[in-house]
C-alpha cells in the first residue's frame, strides 16, 4: 500500500565512490508516485552507478535511498519487492522460453504459479505478444525482447519502475511503443517512473527532469522550468547550456 | 515475505536451473564421456600397473576400476560446482545475474538456492554416470545406490559451494581457463580419486599431507565408503565444515558492500 504523501523514490545526500573517482556526488531527489521523470545525462554521467545503489547491487556509504518510505540498505527485503528494473543490458535467458523467464521472474518474488500464470497473461496482453509466450527468447527481436522485460518487471506490482536506457539500440517504432506503454502506465496505475536516457528527444514538456552531469544532479524540475531556468528556447538547448556550464571553472 | 515465499523461490531456481541443463544438452554429455573415458581406457590400461591393496571400505581386492570408481564420481561432482560457476560469471557478465540480485528475499538465501539447485543437476549426472558403470562390471550392492545419496549431497554441496567461491573473486570469464588449470586438475590429481593415499606417501610425504587435507579427497572417501554402506565420519565432518566455509566466504564475496561487487564497480569505473 502506498502512503499518502510518502515519495515513491527519496535520494538524499548520496556520494559514491570508485577509489579516488566520485561517481556520484551529493545527489538528492525525490519521485511521487504517478510521476514520470527523466533522468538525462551523457554517457558516464552516473545514471548506471544511481541505478545499482537504488537497486542495492552496490551499496551505499553515505546518504540515503528510500522506496516508498523504506530504505534500501536497511529494509532491502521490503524495498526490493516493490521495485521494478529494466537493465540497460539484456538480462534475459536466451535460452529459456518467454514463459519460461517471466514464470522464473515471477518465483523470485514468491509468487505463486498460478497466480503467476494469470499475470504472465495480463502482461502479455497489454504488450500484444501473448502469441509469443512459448517462443524461445533467442527467436524475438530487439524491440520484442524490451516489452518482454517491461512485462517481467511489471509481474510483481511494483510501485516504482526504473528503466536504464530502455530504448538504446532499438528502431523508432518500438522506441516510441515502450515509451507510449511506460507513460500509459503512468497515468492509469499511479506508477512512479524513473527512465533514465541520453535521448533528449524522449523528454516530455510535462515530464519532470534530473540532469545529471559526471555525478552531480545540474537541475531538476518540470522540463518547461528546466528550460525557463537555463534562458533556453527548449530542453535540447537547456541541457548542452547546463553541461558547458559545469565545464566553466567557477 | 513468508515461509511460502522461500520455497516458491527455491522450487523456481532449481526449475530454472533443470531447463537450462536439459537444454544445454552437450553438457550433460561430456560430463557423462569425461568418467567413462578414464574409466573404460584409463583404467583399463592401469589396471595391471598398479595394485590396490585391501583397505576399507573394501573387504577384499578390487579392481581399479572399482577403486577410481568414487573418484569419476566425485570428478562429475568437481567439475559440475565449477560449471555452474563459470555460468554465474557468465550470468553476470550477461547481465541475467542482477534479476536474481535485485530480487527481495536475502542474498544469501538466493546463493543458496543456487547451490542446491546445482547439487541435484551433479545428483542427476552422477545416477546416470552409475547406471552407464553398472554396464562395464561397476557393481557395488544395491543399498549402495541409496547410502551414497547422502553423501553425493554433502559433496555436491561442498563443491559446488568451492564453485561458487571462486566465481565471486573471479572478475571476467576470461580468467577461467585459470580455474581448470589451477583448481580442477590439481585437486584431482592431489587426491585419493585415482591411487589409495597410503602409495602417494611411499612416493612423498609432503604430497601425502597435501593430498589428506584436499577437501576433494574428502568427497571421494565419503562417496566410497557411502557406496558400501559405510560413514567416514573424519572425512564428513570435514566435508561439512569446508562446505560452511566455503559458503560463507562465497556470500562474503557476493554482498553488495564487500568482496566481488565493490571490486568490480570500481573495475567497471
Amino acid at each position: 500500500m502506498t502512503s499518502p504523501g510518502v515519495p515513491a523514490l527519496e535520494v538524499a545526500g548520496l556520494v559514491h565512490e570508485f577509489g579516488s573517482k566520485r561517481a556520484l556526488d551529493n545527489v538528492a531527489f525525490a519521485i511521487d508516485p504517478g510521476e514520470f521523470t527523466v533522468l538525462l545525462g551523457l554517457n558516464g554521467a552516473g545514471k548506471t552507478t544511481l541505478y545499482s545503489l537504488i537497486t542495492r547491487l552496490y551499496n551505499n556509504r553515505s546518504g540515503s535511498i528510500k522506496i516508498l518510505g523504506f530504505d534500501v540498505r536497511k529494509q532491502s527485503s521490503e524495498a526490493l519487492a516493490r521495485i521494478g528494473v529494466v537493465f540497460q543490458q539484456p538480462t534475459l535467458d536466451l535460452d529459456l522460453t518467454v514463459s519460461q523467464n517471466l514464470h522464473y521472474h515471477a518465483a523470485l518474488h514468491g509468487i505463486s504459479r498460478r497466480e503467476a500464470q494469470a499475470r504472465i497473461n495480463t502482461e502479455l496482453a497489454r504488450i500484444n505478444l501473448t502469441e509469443r509466450a512459448n517462443d524461445k527468447v533467442r527467436a524475438l527481436s530487439g524491440g520484442q525482447r524490451r516489452r518482454i522485460e517491461l512485462a517481467r518487471a511489471l509481474l510483481h506490482r511494483p510501485k516504482l519502475l526504473l528503466l536504464d536506457e530502455p530504448t538504446v539500440g532499438l528502431d523508432i517504432g518500438s522506441r516510441q511503443a515502450i515509451i507510449a506503454h511506460v507513460r500509459k502506465l503512468c497515468r492509469e496505475e499511479n506508477l512512479a517512473v524513473l527512465w533514465a536516457t541520453h535521448l533528449i528527444d524522449e523528454v516530455d514538456e510535462t515530464d519532470k527532469v534530473i540532469v545529471l552531469h559526471l555525478g552531480r544532479v545540474l537541475a531538476i524540475g518540470r522540463a518547461t522550468d528546466v528550460v525557463r531556468q537555463a534562458s533556453a528556447g527548449h530542453i535540447r538547448e537547456a541541457f548542452t547550456t547546463l553541461i558547458e556550464k559545469a565545464a566553466k571553472p567557477s | 515475505m513468508t515461509l511460502i515465499h522461500y520455497y516458491r523461490c527455491l522450487i523456481g531456481i532449481i526449475w530454472r536451473e533443470a531447463l537450462r541443463f536439459v537444454h544445454q544438452r552437450e553438457r550433460f554429455f561430456s560430463a557423462l564421456v569425461r568418467p567413462l573415458i578414464w574409466l573404460l581406457v584409463f583404467a583399463a590400461g592401469f589396471r595391471s600397473v598398479l595394485g590396490v591393496s585391501i583397505i576399507p571400505p573394501y573387504e577384499t581386492y578390487v579392481t581399479y576400476e572399482v577403486y577410481i570408481v568414487p573418484g569419476l564420481i566425485g570428478m562429475i561432482q568437481l567439475f559440475n560446482g565449477m560449471q555452474s560457476s563459470l555460468s554465474m560469471v557468465y550470468d553476470r557478465e550477461m547481465g541475467s545475474m542482477r534479476t536474481l540480485l535485485v530480487s527481495p528475499l536475502p542474498r544469501w538465501y538466493l546463493l543458496v538456492c543456487k547451490l542446491l539447485a546445482g547439487t541435484a543437476v551433479s545428483v542427476l549426472q552422477v545416477y546416470a554416470f552409475l547406471v552407464i558403470a553398472y554396464f562395464f562390471d561397476i557393481e557395488p550392492p544395491l543399498y549402495g545406490y541409496v547410502t551414497v545419496l547422502p553423501a553425493l549431497i554433502v559433496s555436491g554441496l561442498m563443491l559446488g559451494a568451492l564453485g561458487m567461491l571462486l566465481s565471486s573473486w573471479i572478475k571476467q570469464l576470461e580468467n577461467f581457463a585459470g580455474v581448470m588449470n589451477f583448481v580442477i586438475f590439481p585437486m584431482f590429481f592431489a587426491s585419493s580419486a585415482l591411487y589409495p593415499l597410503w602409495k602417494m606417501q611411499e612416493s612423498s610425504e609432503i604430497l601425502f599431507y597435501i593430498c589428506t587435507y584436499n577437501p576433494f579427497t574428502a568427497a571421494v572417501e565419503i562417496i566410497r565408503f557411502a557406496l558400501y554402506g559405510d560413514v567416514n565420519w573424519p572425512y564428513l565432518g570435514y566435508a561439512v565444515v569446508a562446505t560452511v566455509v566455503f559458503m560463507a566466504l562465497a556470500i562474503y564475496g557476493y554482498d553488495p558492500s564487500r568482496g566481488l561487487i565493490a571490486r568490480k564497480a570500481g573495475a567497471m569505473a
